[in-house]
């Protein structure tokens, strides 16, 4: 298909469009017998207009043919740790760092270091079990809010955002995301991180699940489960990267215990 | 226009015939018998390149089916060959070029160009289209001795059009036409559903030597124990990687959900606070979701509202990894989608399409266009989707520029046409700039492809073309004077340029491109001067040996510019528009036969002058031969009528 040369030139020209030339139509103009007649054309989703192209789509995701981007690369670097306080992992790929870091150490919070796997849900953890101005409002009005994010249903207790849950965005019962913290003290949010100081008792009730992380976490356990507020005495680094949560300086009553805590032993398990 | 169009019968059995003695006799003289690409109805080792078999119609041909279509497929159907050796190819253009007094018909379409007017060009651009698309060739064999000296050149029987391509040349060709087939099958059955893999670890594998084993039972529990109690970190790693290998059978898959608590150990290891584990495990459900038995896949459910919960998190690894998991899972069955709606799949995506990480994307395209093309899409899925922040940031990536990834414009682009074709609300689209992101985006590419970085871009162009040309049709867009009309010149360039693309890479999607010049020229002045002004009828008219489909639209365009008046007339005569008139007269197909009409009459009804020229060029005999024909007979008789009598 021969195409003129200064169709290449005009597509690099800026836009325009030319004075169209007079329109004059003629009545015996697509006059029976004849029928055309001009007209724009829709083709719904099935039809079989688009079966070629439908197919060269599916080979494509199939990878029968060349992917339209390649794989990406990832270079190595030379070796470096994670400048987390406490953390000694090291890296050599960016990817890998990346990863450890948004699983590790971005969500957490930083009164109790439980890990989140989003911010969502770090801040409605915050408000339930950090903030005491909470459990004050929730006697009057729903404060518990629902967990799935663009739904703004609010709830009385935590136990009906767990049903509405169940019956309403069909998760499981048993949404790891979602453990009450109970008066007792036997519940947390997350299922564990290596350096929570989760409760023995809740972490039985999740060791048939996990198993891991119990072991060793037994002995580092000081903290007592009544306590609904987690008195924060992370060390300094921790309070810097974590720092724009509620600083530990805040307390708001109830009793906060503040003494030496059992911190993050280095834990292998990181 | 689009109507169901009639297979092809040649007309011209007895001309063909005639055409076969004589060619046969020029061919014993002049000895050009090559690797011998067509067979001689006549046998006796000559080469003729007319060879005509009333037989299957090529897939490039994609014409709408009837009843007599599927009743007129001898054999198996399509031609097979993926490739024609360039020996071959160059015998049938120098036979092509000796015997140009000849009938050349087309063994795959029976596409006839008659003598005298036989141009070699458009047989070879015909052949070239056929050969060079990856789903229908030329099919050619030597066939020694004819029994029969058929006249009908019933030498190349169906058989050699429906043997298969297998043992050509190209692998990767043969492997490729099958499995399209295969997914023509499947779309037409409305099962179309495909499901990407993400395996990023085979050098690791290669280095190992050996490939995974299918893992028992026993060893099955025995990695997942040691992941979740092992004591060594890089103990539980390695044994949850050779579990993830094993998972790459289908057996051990099997296996795994059949064994209690797998599950919810994986899902426990998902939610382990291990980066490495997490990762891995994420693997292991994504082996599990691209399984092809449903069970297995279903088996996935239980995890999806943590996968959710990690795709609203800002791991671009791990939200990959879950988004290619929830895209599998997506197209598993409308079951898993009852799921996954009220789980709020729709808001995390729209969260989540805000990530800066391209391959987080490109994955969250993929998953957002499994969701839009399932079956109930347009109740149930599409509204949310246009309800929430999606479209906005779906034509933003589609913004053309050097921020313009095409791994993430294909899946976006596709996504969009998915929405547009289910005709939900594209009035809010176009409110969006849809038109005009488009129309840049189409630009774009034009440009791409005169600067020849063209890989992989009909991907791209495909869906980009059936947006703007469904977006035509919306009324808000019809109406006179909006701004949200598409009006920039360029934009026909650019779709030159790209139909030129498609005519050498892609000929199957040459009717797509026609289809929106259709739409773009159908009520438009502006555009119909456009075609004039560029100069593009001539190149329009290089198209229409094609194929039937193609000819129709190419017509039909012509149409379009010829039924604005004589100010438009004028440009298309004198000039190359009536002889290929004259040409396509002799085709066989009704449906271009009955176009071709239409165009002639508008511009006998323009032009008078032309009716004078198209006598002089033997029009009157062109149009005898459809006289006995149905369809035809009383467009023929009221054109012969304009003709002779003005």
């Amino acid at each position: 298909m021969q195409l003129p040369p200064a169709l290449h030139a005009r597509l690099s020209a800026g836009p325009a469009a030319t004075e169209p030339l007079p329109v004059q139509r003629d009545p015996a103009a697509g006059a029976a017998p004849f029928r055309f007649a001009a007209r724009r054309v829709r083709f719904p989703r099935e039809h079989e207009f688009f079966e070629d192209g439908d197919v060269q789509r599916h080979l494509y995701l199939q990878d029968v043919l060349t992917q339209v981007a390649g794989p990406p690369e990832r270079p190595r670097v030379p070796e470096f740790t994670c400048q987390v306080a406490g953390c000694c992992q090291v890296f050599d790929v960016l990817e890998a760092y990346e990863h450890h870091y948004h699983a590790l150490h971005r969500n957490v919070c930083s009164f109790c270091k439980r890990a989140f796997p989003s911010g969502h849900l770090l801040d409605t953890h915050i408000l339930e079990w950090h903030d005491s101005l909470f459990q004050i409002l929730a006697e009057r009005q729903d404060m518990y809010q629902c967990l799935v994010e663009g739904c703004t249903e609010k709830f009385k207790t935590s136990k009906d955002r767990k049903d509405h849950l169940v019956r309403r965005h069909l998760y499981p019962a048993d949404f790891r995301f979602d453990k009450p913290k109970k008066s007792s003290g036997c519940g947390h949010r997350s299922p564990s991180t290596s350096r929570s100081p989760g409760p023995p008792a809740a972490l039985q009730e999740l060791a048939g699940a996990l198993g891991e992380g119990s072991l060793p976490l037994e002995g580092e356990d000081m903290e007592v489960c009544s306590e609904h507020t987690a008195p924060p005495a992370e060390p300094r680094g921790e309070r810097r990267t974590h720092g724009h949560r509620i600083p530990s300086t805040i307390c708001f009553g109830q009793g906060a215990a503040r003494g030496f805590k059992s911190t993050k032993k280095r834990n292998k398990q990181q | 226009m689009f109507s169901t169009l009639r297979p092809g019968l040649s007309h011209c059995c007895s001309s063909a015939s005639q055409a076969f003695s004589v060619a046969h006799d020029k061919l014993r003289r002049l000895r050009v018998a090559s690797a011998g690409p067509v067979v001689s109805g006549g046998g006796g080792g000559g080469v003729v390149p007319v060879t005509t078999k009333f037989s299957s119609v090529s897939s490039l041909r994609r014409e709408y089916p009837s009843p007599r279509r599927t009743a007129n497929r001898s054999g198996a159907g399509t031609c097979a060959s993926p490739t024609v050796s360039r020996r071959k190819r160059r015998a049938l253009i120098v036979l092509a070029y000796c015997f140009r007094s000849v009938s050349v018909i087309c063994i795959n379409c029976f596409r006839l160009w008659p003598p005298p007017r036989i141009s070699t060009s458009t047989a070879l651009i015909h052949w070239k289209a056929l050969v060079q698309s990856g789903c229908g060739s030329v099919k050619l064999q030597t066939q020694r001795k004819s029994s029969s000296s058929n006249s009908q050149g019933s030498g190349v029987s169906a058989e050699t059009c429906s043997s298969g391509g297998s043992s050509s040349s190209s692998r990767q060709g043969a492997r490729t036409w099958e499995e399209s087939e295969a997914l023509r099958k499947a779309r037409r059955e409305q099962q179309l559903v495909s499901k990407r893999l993400l395996r990023d670890d085979a050098p690791e594998e290669a280095d190992g030597g050996c490939v995974a084993p299918i893992l028992g039972e026993t060893e099955i529990q025995q990695f997942l124990r040691l992941s979740q109690r092992g004591t060594e970190e890089k103990e539980r790693e390695r044994a949850l990687v050779t579990l993830r290998r094993g998972l790459q059978h289908p057996e051990t898959q099997q296996t795994f959900i059949g064994l209690e608590g797998s599950m919810r150990t994986l899902v426990g290891l998902l939610t382990s606070n291990q980066a490495l584990l997490q990762l891995e495990a994420a693997r292991c459900l994504h082996e599990l979701s691209h399984s092809e038995q449903s069970v297995v896949a279903e088996a996935c459910l239980p995890a999806t509202s943590y996968l959710l919960t990690y795709v609203s998190g800002h791991s671009s690894d791990l939200i990959e990894l879950c988004l290619y998991t929830l895209g599998n899972l997506i197209v598993e069955s409308e079951a898993v989608r009852r799921q996954l709606l009220p789980q709020g799949i729709v808001p995390a995506l729209a969260a989540c399409i805000q990530s800066p990480h391209l391959t987080v994307l490109e994955a969250l395209g993929y998953a957002l266009s499994q969701l839009l093309q399932a079956k109930e899409a347009p109740e149930k899925i599409i509204p949310s989707v246009l309800g929430s922040t999606l479209p906005q940031h779906m034509l933003q990536l589609l913004q053309p520029g050097p921020k313009l990834n095409p791994g993430v414009a294909v899946e976006f682009a596709w996504c969009l046409h998915y929405i547009i074709c289910s005709q939900v609300n594209n009035a809010l689209l176009i409110t969006h700039g849809a038109l005009s992101t488009l129309g840049l985006l189409l630009l774009d590419l034009a440009g791409a492809v005169q600067r020849s970085e063209d890989a992989g871009l009909e991907l791209l162009v495909c869906p980009v073309l059936r947006c703007l040309s469904n977006l035509l049709t919306e009324a808000v867009v019809e109406a006179v004077g909006g701004q949200m009309q598409l009006r920039d010149e360029r934009v026909v360039a650019a779709l030159f340029i790209l139909l030129q693309f498609f005519l050498q890479k892609q000929p199957s999607l040459l009717p797509e491109g026609l289809w929106l010049l259709n739409n773009l020229t159908a009520n438009s002045p502006i555009f119909c001067t456009s075609l004039l002004s560029l100069d593009l009828i001539e190149p329009l008219l290089q198209l229409l040996p094609v194929s039937n489909v193609v000819s129709v639209l190419v017509l039909t365009v012509l149409c379009n510019v010829a039924e604005k008046g004589p100010a438009y007339c004028q440009h298309l005569w004198p000039g190359p528009l009536l002889p290929s008139l004259l040409e396509t007269l002799a085709f066989s197909d009704t449906e271009v036969v009955g176009q071709s009409l239409e165009l002639l009459q508008l511009l006998f009804l323009y032009r008078p002058e032309a009716a004078q020229d198209f006598l002089q060029q033997s029009g009157l005999q062109a149009l005898e031969r459809h006289e006995e024909e149905a369809q035809l007979q009383d467009r023929v008789h009221a054109l012969q009528q304009t003709a002779l009598h003005g």
